[in-house]
């Protein structure tokens, strides 16, 4: 079971020194092997599963994912708990906070309002497949640069949801303060009205728009 | 969340079939209201119907000169489209007043015309509420209702219809395709979402086993076009009061307001005096309005939103 493991492994590094950033990258990639173990494992399904599983394949950060799920596990569940993918974060689990969004086909979504069954053969982007080549996404490089963050809690969902909104942007969708609907522009009211969907219960929101400034080009 | 079969269906015609083989099921595109309530198990459906590959993703012009919208169509996409930006502006600025950018990329059209009500009891299990459990009684009626409705509520529900998308849609005197497994039919926008009465279970026009599958709009109406919200923060929040405005040059027009009722409020009553200003305007819609001590001051707020996009207008 998911939480068993990232438990174990957290008394097992946490004892032996490594930081918190080896911790994650370290049970993520043991997670992708147990994960795909899985599917041939469907007999010894997990006790709070009820009836039939459905088998879900998902392209996570690029890695083909197949998962035998209960048709009731949204989305963020089938990353966080099945994936092994903890980057994404469980919030309100009620579409509120917007810390579970996640970009699947390119569009950011709330991770929480969607079963993973209805996103079976979708290309998946979390906060763990932003970076690059070890290279963090310019994005999350700003977000360091100005401290978009305190506690760090709603920070992935800021950081992904910030990404797909610029690409909104670039693509003219417009916003409730857009003044020329065929004319959307980037600037700070609008990066603001845009990412109104991620809340922040530390109120970093001065420095998570000054990231966004920085990583978009747009002068404040 | 109760456990349910999964159905992904690939047609208009096999969604239906699964439904009328099954009563207690319940059709998905977007999720972000059924499945936030079905995880408070304020729905209980034993079959989810997933229709988003069943071809309702299109937008079209109509013969007529105006547009028919798939259900399926989400509402960045609907928001976005050349047309609705163009022609029918009243439409793209409710859609983008409502909600965020991640549930308007799921939410579909379908889904925003038929998402439940806010009100905070039909939400909590543990409470009375006529609307969820009938019979039990309406915890609202003495309880927190300063976001509840002002008029068409009932001693039954005083519950209001949250969204932003249909206060345009009414303005716009749209209508929405209903099918089911044997008929097809047309329900104007006015008589889609129904008034609680008796019966605050009953909240639109569309029967078991049906499917609406298409909103369709009249020839665009030119004019200058409003959406105008008022909420508790500055965005990402339910309306107040909102107010959807179609003015001519000289002063008349129609409006339509959201946040007040169970479903978008609007009269012909209203409209013919709206040329004398919003007080008149604003009286003749809120006749017969029925406020809590919590939200008598929509009364006013409405008055002061609707002379405020007057002003605009006028420039």
């Amino acid at each position: 079971m998911a939480h068993n493991e990232a438990g174990t492994a957290l008394e097992a590094d946490t004892s032996s020194g490594f930081n918190r950033r080896d911790l994650l990258a370290g049970s993520a990639a043991c997670a992708f092997a147990g994960s795909a173990a899985r599917a041939d494992d469907a007999t010894t399904a997990p006790a709070h599963v009820v009836g039939e599983t459905t088998s879900v394949r998902l392209t996570i950060n690029d890695v083909d994912t197949h998962l035998n799920l209960d048709p009731r596990t949204t989305l963020l569940d089938a990353l966080r708990e099945h994936a092994y993918l903890t980057g994404t974060k469980k919030g309100c689990d009620h579409g509120q906070c917007g810390a579970c969004t996640v970009i699947v086909d390119g569009q950011r979504i709330n991770s929480c309002l969607t079963l993973a069954v209805m996103r079976d053969g979708s290309k998946v982007t979390t906060v763990e497949g932003l970076a690059l080549d070890g290279a963090l996404h310019p994005m999350q490089a700003a977000f360091l640069k100005h401290d978009g963050f305190q506690c760090g809690y709603c920070t992935p969902g800021q950081i992904v949801s910030s990404v797909a909104m610029l690409d909104e942007l670039k693509a003219g969708v417009p916003s409730h303060v857009t003044s020329d609907l065929n004319r959307p522009e980037a600037s700070r009211v609008e990066f603001q009205e845009r990412m109104s969907g991620n809340i922040c219960r530390c109120g970093a929101y001065s420095n998570i728009a000054e990231a966004i400034l920085e990583a978009s080009g747009v002068k404040a | 969340m109760k456990p349910f079969q999964y159905k992904r269906a690939r047609s208009v015609e096999e969604a239906l079939d699964l439904a009328a083989r099954s009563p207690a099921s319940k059709f998905v595109a977007g999720g972000t209201n059924l499945l936030d309530l079905m995880k408070l198990e304020a729905e209980t459906p034993d079959m989810l119907i997933d229709v988003n590959a069943v071809g309702l993703d299109r937008i079209e012009d109509t013969p007529e000169g105006g547009l028919r919208i798939g259900t399926g169509v989400s509402n960045t996409e609907l928001a976005a489209h050349p047309r609705v930006r163009r022609d029918y502006p009243v439409l793209t600025r409710a859609i983008v007043a409502g909600a965020s950018a991640q549930l308007r990329n799921m939410a579909t059209t379908g889904g925003n015309l038929l998402q439940r009500t806010r009100c905070p009891y039909f939400y909590d299990g543990n409470q009375p509420c006529n609307k969820r459990k009938p019979g039990s009684g309406c915890s609202a009626l003495s309880g927190d209702s300063r976001q509840l409705a002002i008029i068409g509520a009932s001693d039954k529900c005083i519950a209001t219809y949250p969204g932003d998308m249909a206060v345009a849609l009414r303005v716009l005197d749209a209508t929405i395709e209903i099918r089911s497994a044997q008929i097809k039919r047309d329900t104007p926008i006015a008589d889609f979402h129904k008034l609680p009465g008796d019966t605050p279970e009953v909240e639109t026009d569309v029967r078991r086993g049906e499917l609406i599958t298409a909103v369709t709009l009249p020839r665009p109406l030119g004019g200058k076009q409003f959406y105008r919200k008022v909420r508790d923060r500055a965005s990402y929040a339910f309306a107040l009061v909102s107010i959807a405005a179609v003015l001519g040059e000289d002063g008349s027009g129609r409006f339509a307001v959201g946040g007040i009722a169970p479903k978008p409020w609007r009269s012909d009553g209203a409209d013919a005096v709206l040329r004398n200003g919003a007080v008149a305007a604003a009286q003749s819609l809120l006749s017969g309005a029925t406020p809590t001590q919590d939200n008598a001051f929509k009364l006013t707020l409405v008055e002061r939103t609707l002379d405020a996009v007057l002003h605009t207008a006028r420039g």
